[in-house]
């Protein structure tokens, strides 16, 4: 068993699939609940599988922020350009093995977009670390 | 109470099953009665009831009747049964195991045999067991009721895959610790109940094989959290007593003359326990018993850890040569190599295959040591002056 990240990206990924082009506040009302609720039956299925752990979404607003010295306020940049790879949100799963891990995270990039048509945005799929096993050598 | 309560919850299921009740609806009304204990002993005067056992028993009893009322009265004949003698020690330890064998099923993912045998034969609540695998309480109570569905059809009543059983308690064991039970302990209490209830070597391989790995488990950390290689640990913090315990117990096993893979892993790891110092350890021996290993098993894994003292006992160039043969994917087959070519002398690719293996560590801790072992043959190569 082993926890994985499926990341969601506002832009990002090898290349942009047609049906992810538009922004969501061009889709009808419909599309975009159909959207949510795919999302949340998403989470439904993980969940019955046992093996939904957590899912978040996040605001677009965002600043980078750094240390700059002691004594000194941090350092901040943004808000971000549109165009910067944003990440949407994420849900972590713990599943039995990466392919099961993939298959879940081609699940949740069939979420309909405009048209009722599978968005097949990309998805990235990140392991987590695990503890170290009790015997290894 | 909590090892009592542990050491009961299979006692208990297993007289509910004997009774006629349905696994997955007496599992489910044993962990009811479970929770119900965990807030009501405390509470009385000796910290818990005159007869513990039957005091579970009859709640879970009723537990399983209220369940069934919300169907149907058609069970109320089963009250009667409460009456009826308990089972004697031979067929509690009967229970166990078949309960085991059960929960254990090869139909099961790994991950929902571990649950359920944790659950229904370990003792632990729901709560405890998602803690000790960072999910949500949900989460794990529908991986656990799922593993029921699956086995549902299973009888309960005939002797199951033993390997498959091993395997479960080895993964648990192989866990460790991160809520607030420690899986690694839990493990070699399921086992030694298993050991003392069957005959197989197998079985003592495995009680043996945890016992002297824990018993080191100690000196495997820096305090900083940084893993130690065994040949670095602090062998005066070892636990002297456990490993005799299981070196003894391996020895009587191997007495047997039924070899497997456990019994030969854990004589392994008793010839890493038995050497004062790193210096001292019988290599050629270590080599004698994985050439065992890989013929039980014939794994890739045990072949690269067999290069290793192959490397000890015939150099360096010896193991590399087996490396070498092995898949490239093979996991930490990139950081053998690079411990090879550092004793081989080739500090340049060892310092590189370090690294490569640091990027596909599988845990952090593992990560941590193999970037260190890297940054330190590159200072030493950017300070050719220094030893």
């Amino acid at each position: 068993m082993a926890k994985y990240l499926l990341l969601k990206h506002y832009r990002g990924g090898p290349e942009r699939m047609p049906n992810c082009t538009a922004p969501m506040e061009e889709w009808t009302p419909e599309e975009i609940s159909a959207h949510i609720g795919f999302m949340n039956h998403v989470a439904d299925v993980l969940r019955e599988r046992g093996e939904f752990v957590d899912a978040q979404a996040l605001s677009p607003e965002g600043t980078f922020v750094r240390f700059d010295a002691e004594g000194k306020p941090p350092v901040t940049d943004g808000p971000f350009a549109e165009t910067k790879d944003l990440i949407a949100g994420w849900m972590l799963i713990d599943v039995d093995s990466v392919e099961r891990a993939h298959e879940a995270a081609a699940f949740l990039s069939s979420a309909p977009g405009p048209g009722g048509k599978p968005l097949q945005e990309w998805i990235e799929v990140r392991p987590f670390l695990e503890h170290a096993p009790a015997v290894t050598d | 109470m909590d090892d009592l309560l542990r050491q009961l919850v299979p006692q208990v299921l297993g007289v509910l099953v004997r009774r006629g009740a349905d696994f997955a609806a007496a599992e489910d009304a044993v962990q009811d009665a479970l929770i119900e204990a965990l807030g009501r002993w405390p509470k009385l005067p000796a910290g818990q009831p005159d007869d513990p056992r039957a005091w579970l028993v009859t709640v879970a009893w009723r537990k399983l009747l209220d369940a069934h009322r919300s169907e149907s009265a058609r069970r109320r004949r089963e009250l009667r049964e409460l009456e009826q003698p308990f089972p004697g020690p031979t067929e509690q330890a009967d229970d166990t195991l078949l309960l085991l064998f059960l929960c254990c099923h090869p139909s099961l993912s790994p991950a929902s045999a571990v649950a359920l045998t944790l659950r229904a034969v370990g003792g632990l609540t729901t709560r405890q067991i998602a803690d000790a695998y960072l999910v949500p309480e949900a989460t794990m109570a529908q991986r656990i009721s799922r593993a029921k569905r699956t086995v549902s059809g299973q009888r309960l009543d005939q002797p199951g895959d033993l390997g498959a059983v091993l395997k479960v308690l080895y993964l648990i064991f192989n866990e460790g610790y991160s809520g607030d039970v420690d899986l690694a302990v839990e493990a070699i209490r399921l086992t030694g109940q298993l050991a003392a209830g069957t005959d197989e070597p197998e079985v003592a391989g495995l009680l043996a094989l945890m016992l002297i790995h824990h018993a080191r488990r100690g000196s495997r950390f820096a305090p900083d959290g940084s893993l130690v290689p065994l040949a670095e640990q602090d062998r005066t913090c070892w636990d002297t007593v456990a490993i005799a315990e299981g070196v003894t117990i391996l020895q009587h096993a191997l007495g047997r003359d039924r070899l497997g893979e456990y019994q030969a892993q854990a004589a392994i790891a008793a010839l890493h326990a038995d050497a004062r110092t790193a210096e001292e350890t019988d290599w050629p021996q270590v080599l004698e018993w994985y050439d065992e290993l890989l013929r039980i098993t014939d794994s890739p894994v045990v072949a690269l850890n067999r290069a290793v003292a192959l490397g000890e006992v015939d150099g360096p160039l010896a193991g590399l040569r087996v490396v070498e043969r092995l898949p490239d994917d093979l996991p930490r087959r990139d950081a053998v190599l690079a411990h090879l070519h550092e004793r081989a002398g080739n500090l340049a690719e060892a310092q590189r295959l370090y690294a490569v293996a640091a990027r596909a560590a599988r845990n952090a801790a593992e990560r941590d040591h193999l970037t260190r072992q890297a940054a330190r043959l590159h200072a030493r190569a950017s300070r050719p002056s220094a030893t």
